[in-house]
């Protein structure tokens, strides 16, 4: 009977504990969508703290007239179609060839790319080649750049190696198809789960990305989403202000400073919000193929 | 050799076809830098490319080391990764005790929750930080109740590691229980029942059968965190550099780019960040084979 009683204790203590952990994770999250529904001068004043205070859509009205933000989220879209197309082209058909525990060399040609993951050139190399390539503000940087991730490489080898048995391309093998063939008539469709994981994880890596586009891309109009959210939510730009005398002065009254600051401030809010809001509205549909990614890695050969 | 190379390749071109974008690509974006790395030694000048600007052997090393601030670079750089590796058993105290909650519905959510954090992309995650820590966020908030003075956190130079820390703390916690659930679902339940007729609480059968259990995933994790003990993520910390906290945020990987990209001093730029990857090189093989030494498990 005792016993019994400490168990209970300790899932008690177990599921307190992670309410708090739930509360953690989220609060700042709310937070933020509270503050972007909310008064400016009220966020600004702290008396935010639980819902939403004098609720107004006027910080939404005011992100949505911001041109740059729709400038950014198009070329992040580009660079996210493209080069996550280009990351499968490269990855998807090598970690093929590197499964086969008959390709001669295999050993050396991993060696190959796995030095690339703990050993590089470094930041100021790598300018250098972009530029001698003659890549320096073009939109195709950003489409080429990180085009292969060799820790992905190794989970889509894994994948072939563990999940598609031997017998399968044995048969192929017996009627006469070539490695090409096999590839694409058996290995590529069996492999749809873990192209389904890269495409994901490659996609985030890119939608995400801000310092390639750092190191690589001045010329605003290329500029991808993160790259305009540094601009005006971290180096503190008076864009967010200029933008809101362009709109107060339209109706014909003009904001006072102090006003346009905390309106400038809730702004922040808003786009912190519409910002990641795709992300987290798609997640919840598609964990499960990050969580798998993680465990294909996990599997040693 | 040349021959068996040709009949090889005449055998499994088809093999060979599908490994060449990889191949080429790799040798061309990340071998190519690395044979950049030759201006490190030389007096690099645009004009002059790498094969004309002039040897100086470790005059840039040199110069490096005796930085007046060298000693400040390395001291923030390994205070905020040895801070970032203390925080290293969290991930492994959340999977243990997710894998103790009962309620499914329940444990997934929470699992569900505090995985999405890490999808937050640096740059929102970093205004995230800015906002909940600044004069008029909540944390701000908070802290002006117990200092009686408002004060926008990050300006406080002793306060960043912790800001840092803390903050990737909340982002990736969730995420790293992951490898770590799939290792405990490995854990034999005989033996948990086994331990349970042996009258084992439930402390004592995480402490003496889950945990030895998903040890070798402990080990391969903490090897290849040693091994990034000097590259203290340049995207996270350079977004929450300001000019008040430079004292404690400057670290080794910002210094390059700010000398390196900012102040066009290419070479010495190089030198800095040759210096750094070597370290990091060093310590994964020295963690490596400590860890192969104590417990046999290692990465090579």
């Amino acid at each position: 009977m005792k016993k019994k009683k400490k168990v209970e204790l300790f899932d008690i203590c177990n599921v307190i504990f992670m309410l708090a952990v739930l509360f953690i994770t989220i609060y700042p999250l709310y937070f933020t969508v509270i503050a972007s529904f909310s008064e400016p001068s009220a966020v600004a004043t702290g008396k935010v703290n639980w819902r939403p205070v004098g609720f107004t859509l006027d910080s939404y009205r005011q992100v949505f007239a911001y041109k740059q933000i729709w400038r950014g989220y198009l070329n992040t879209i580009f660079y996210t179609v493209l080069g996550t197309a280009f990351n499968l082209f490269l990855t998807i058909p090598a970690a093929y060839a590197v499964s086969k525990k008959y390709l001669p060399h295999r050993n050396i040609l991993m060696g190959f790319f796995l030095i690339t993951m703990y050993f590089g050139g470094g930041m100021v190399p790598s300018y250098l080649l972009i530029k001698s390539l003659g890549l320096i503000n073009t939109r195709l940087v950003l489409v080429i750049v990180s085009g292969i991730s060799i820790y992905n490489l190794i989970v889509t080898r894994t994948y072939f190696t563990t999940s598609i048995s031997d017998s399968i391309y044995e048969a192929a093998r017996m009627d006469g198809a070539g490695e090409l063939k096999t590839f694409f008539s058996i290995a590529l469709p069996l492999a749809k789960p873990i192209i389904a994981v890269m495409v994901l994880y490659y996609a985030v890596a890119h939608w995400n990305d801000y310092f390639n586009a750092l190191l690589y891309v001045s010329d605003q109009k290329l500029e991808p989403l993160q790259s305009v959210l540094r601009r005006v939510l971290i180096q503190n730009q008076n864009a967010l202000n200029e933008t809101l005398m362009q709109q107060s002065m339209s109706p014909g009254e003009l904001l006072d400073s102090a006003k346009r600051a905390y309106a400038a401030y809730t702004m922040k809010y808003t786009m912190v919000f519409i910002s990641s809001a795709p992300l987290l509205i798609a997640y919840p549909f598609v964990q499960k193929y990050f969580v798998k990614g993680v465990m294909v890695g996990a599997v040693k050969e | 050799m040349l021959k068996r190379l040709q009949v090889h390749i005449r055998k499994y071109w088809q093999l060979y076809l599908l490994l060449l974008p990889a191949f080429v690509y790799v040798l061309i974006f990340s071998y190519g830098p690395m044979y950049g790395i030759i201006i490190a030694f030389k007096d690099f000048k645009p004009k002059l490319g790498y094969l004309g600007s002039k040897w100086v052997g470790l005059e840039h090393f040199k110069r490096f080391l005796t930085y007046p601030d060298f000693w400040k670079l390395i001291r923030n750089t390994l205070s905020i990764s040895l801070y970032s590796l203390l925080t290293f058993p969290c991930a492994i105290i959340l999977a243990v005790l997710f894998n103790e909650l009962k309620g499914v519905f329940f444990k997934k959510t929470v699992q569900m929750v505090t995985y999405a954090p890490y999808f937050l992309s640096t740059v929102v995650m970093c205004s995230l930080v800015i906002l909940m820590v600044g004069r008029d966020g909540p944390l701000g908030q908070l802290y002006k109740v117990f200092a009686k003075e408002g004060m926008d956190l990050l300006t406080i130079p002793e306060a960043f590691s912790s800001i840092y820390v803390w903050s990737g703390v909340w982002q990736t916690t969730g995420w790293g229980t992951i490898i770590y659930l799939a290792a405990l679902a490995g854990v034999s339940p005989e033996l948990i029942e086994s331990a349970k007729i042996d009258g084992a609480g439930r402390f004592k059968i995480i402490w003496h059968v889950n945990l030895p259990c998903i040890m070798p995933t402990i080990i391969i994790m903490f090897i290849m965190s040693t091994g990034n003990i000097l590259s203290v993520g340049f995207e996270k910390i350079f977004l929450l550099q300001n000019e008040l906290n430079l004292e404690t945020s400057r670290v080794i990987s910002t210094y390059t780019y700010e000398i390196g990209l900012l102040g066009g001093q290419f070479s010495y730029s190089t030198a800095i960040g040759l210096f750094n990857n070597v370290i990091n090189v060093i310590m994964l093989f020295i963690s490596n084979k400590i860890a192969k030494k104590v417990s046999g498990i290692g990465l090579w």
